[in-house]
């Protein structure tokens, strides 16, 4: 299967195998009008399998959403068909907008125009909190 | 400006000085009588109180302050819909700090990122409720002297209890506590206060179902009602509701030293027969918590008498 290289956009590889799609919906890449591609299930001499998404336009990403997701994502910005920078994300210390807490019993559910916040309260496996109710759901 | 939403706001230090403002208020009342005259204190209570809401404006007239507000959700604005942020932008033009209780959990800590005065969190459903804490930590430094080694077993409905996590994670930082937690396995504590408080304090602890087994062990026995307005399914509430009954029969094999607190309000889970026991402290308790918030209310207004 061939994919073209692209001139001027962002290259996201090493993505967990399975995650491109949720990326893809997550970062709203369906609104943009340019070429995406979703690579599934690519062979990696590192990951065994691996997903890979290429976007054939330079946009501005929230790295928060990327890092949440998947924080082993490389992301690689390409400008006149060359490689010019590699990000190195991580796991964001705060998730702003970016997930909803589902504890019912939380202001969250009721009060109109809050800003859904949850913070990072354990590195090692990947928990996040709602800084309202402290729930991790 | 400073807020007390959860009880992990405050250092050691700050529990420390406001216990000891409390015990100087417990001794020269008549020195702090007229500390907060031209003060407004609202109380928002958009669920029932009865010692939290009265203790609160108790404090505040005993330091020469007024107080303000409602006991209902329905006799505020939110019966009309009116969201919590507006309503404590609202208040805050109108009183010089507030002590809010909500059915909503973090209810308090969104009233703190919209208020212009002080918020105090008089509880937020499940979650938390910082002034128990301080009033249980003065009970027990009262009681026994100090605050550190202790074992202290907590019982009934840790899960949905916010006294019994708020206490928790205030003494996760004291030398020398073991905790037992005591309770049915539906309503163990929630795992984020086994995990992020307890064993990341490495505080050793119990979870255990049985009152009888371990009552000769406690220095505090904490005994919490199973609050039937936590439940959304009336048939599990009548389940687990007569869980533990503390009575004289179970206090036979308890230390003489022993001290039983209870947030109160109680149903049945301590017997009245319990109440002549000098090993009882829980009415002593609603006391101190009249002072403490006396404290508390100076401290974060910054005022000195």
């Amino acid at each position: 299967m061939n994919i073209d290289s692209i001139q001027n956009g962002i290259v996201l590889d090493h993505i967990t195998a399975g995650k491109a799609l949720q990326i893809y919906t997550d970062l709203h890449l369906d609104k943009l009008d340019c070429s995406v591609a979703i690579i599934k299930n690519v062979k990696s001499s590192k990951m065994g399998r691996k997903d890979i998404l290429k976007i054939d336009q330079d946009i501005d990403m929230n790295l928060d959403v990327l890092g949440y997701i998947d924080p082993d994502i490389s992301v690689n910005i390409i400008k006149d068909g060359k490689l010019i920078e590699k990000k190195k994300i991580e796991l964001p210390e705060r998730l702003i907008d970016i997930k909803k807490c589902t504890n019912p019993r939380c202001i969250t559910t009721t009060e109109q125009g809050i800003q859904q916040i949850f913070k990072l309260t354990n590195r090692e496996k990947r928990i996040y909190r709602c800084i309202y109710c402290e729930a991790d759901k | 400006m400073k807020h007390l939403i959860d009880p992990m706001d405050l250092s050691v230090k700050e529990i420390d000085d406001i216990l000891n403002l409390a015990l100087d208020i417990i001794d020269n009342k008549e020195k702090y009588s007229n500390v907060c005259k031209g003060k407004k204190l609202a109380t928002l209570f958009f669920e029932p109180s009865t010692r939290t809401r009265l203790s609160f404006e108790a404090a505040m007239m005993e330091l020469g302050g007024n107080v303000l507000g409602f006991s209902s959700a329905a006799s505020s604005s939110s019966s009309k819909g009116e969201s919590v942020g507006d309503t404590v932008k609202i208040v805050s033009c109108y009183a010089d700090i507030i002590a809010m209780r909500h059915f909503k959990e973090g209810a308090p800590m969104l009233a703190s990122m919209k208020s212009d005065v002080p918020i105090i969190n008089a509880g937020d459903g499940g979650h938390n409720h910082p002034t128990q804490t301080l009033t249980d930590l003065l009970t027990i430094k009262r009681e026994k002297g100090r605050l550190s080694n202790l074992t202290i077993g907590l019982c009934g409905d840790l899960m949905f209890g916010r006294t019994v996590h708020s206490l928790i994670k205030a003494l996760s930082r004291y030398e020398g506590i073991e905790f037992i937690l005591i309770s049915p396995d539906e309503l163990k504590i929630p795992d984020y206060i086994r995990t992020e408080v307890i064993e990341k304090n490495n505080i050793t602890y119990r979870e255990v179902t049985s009152m009888e087994d371990v009552i000769g062990e406690l220095d505090i026995l904490y005994m919490t009602r199973v609050q039937r307005e936590r439940f959304f399914n009336e048939a599990d509430y009548i389940r687990l509701k007569d869980s533990y009954i503390l009575d004289n029969s179970k206090l036979v094999t308890a230390k003489s030293d022993l001290s039983i607190l209870h947030p109160l309000p109680r149903v049945n889970e301590i017997a009245v027969e319990v109440d002549d026991d000098p090993r009882a402290c829980y009415f002593k308790q609603a006391l101190n918590g009249k002072f403490v918030r006396m404290a508390l209310i100076m401290t974060l207004l910054g005022l000195e008498a």
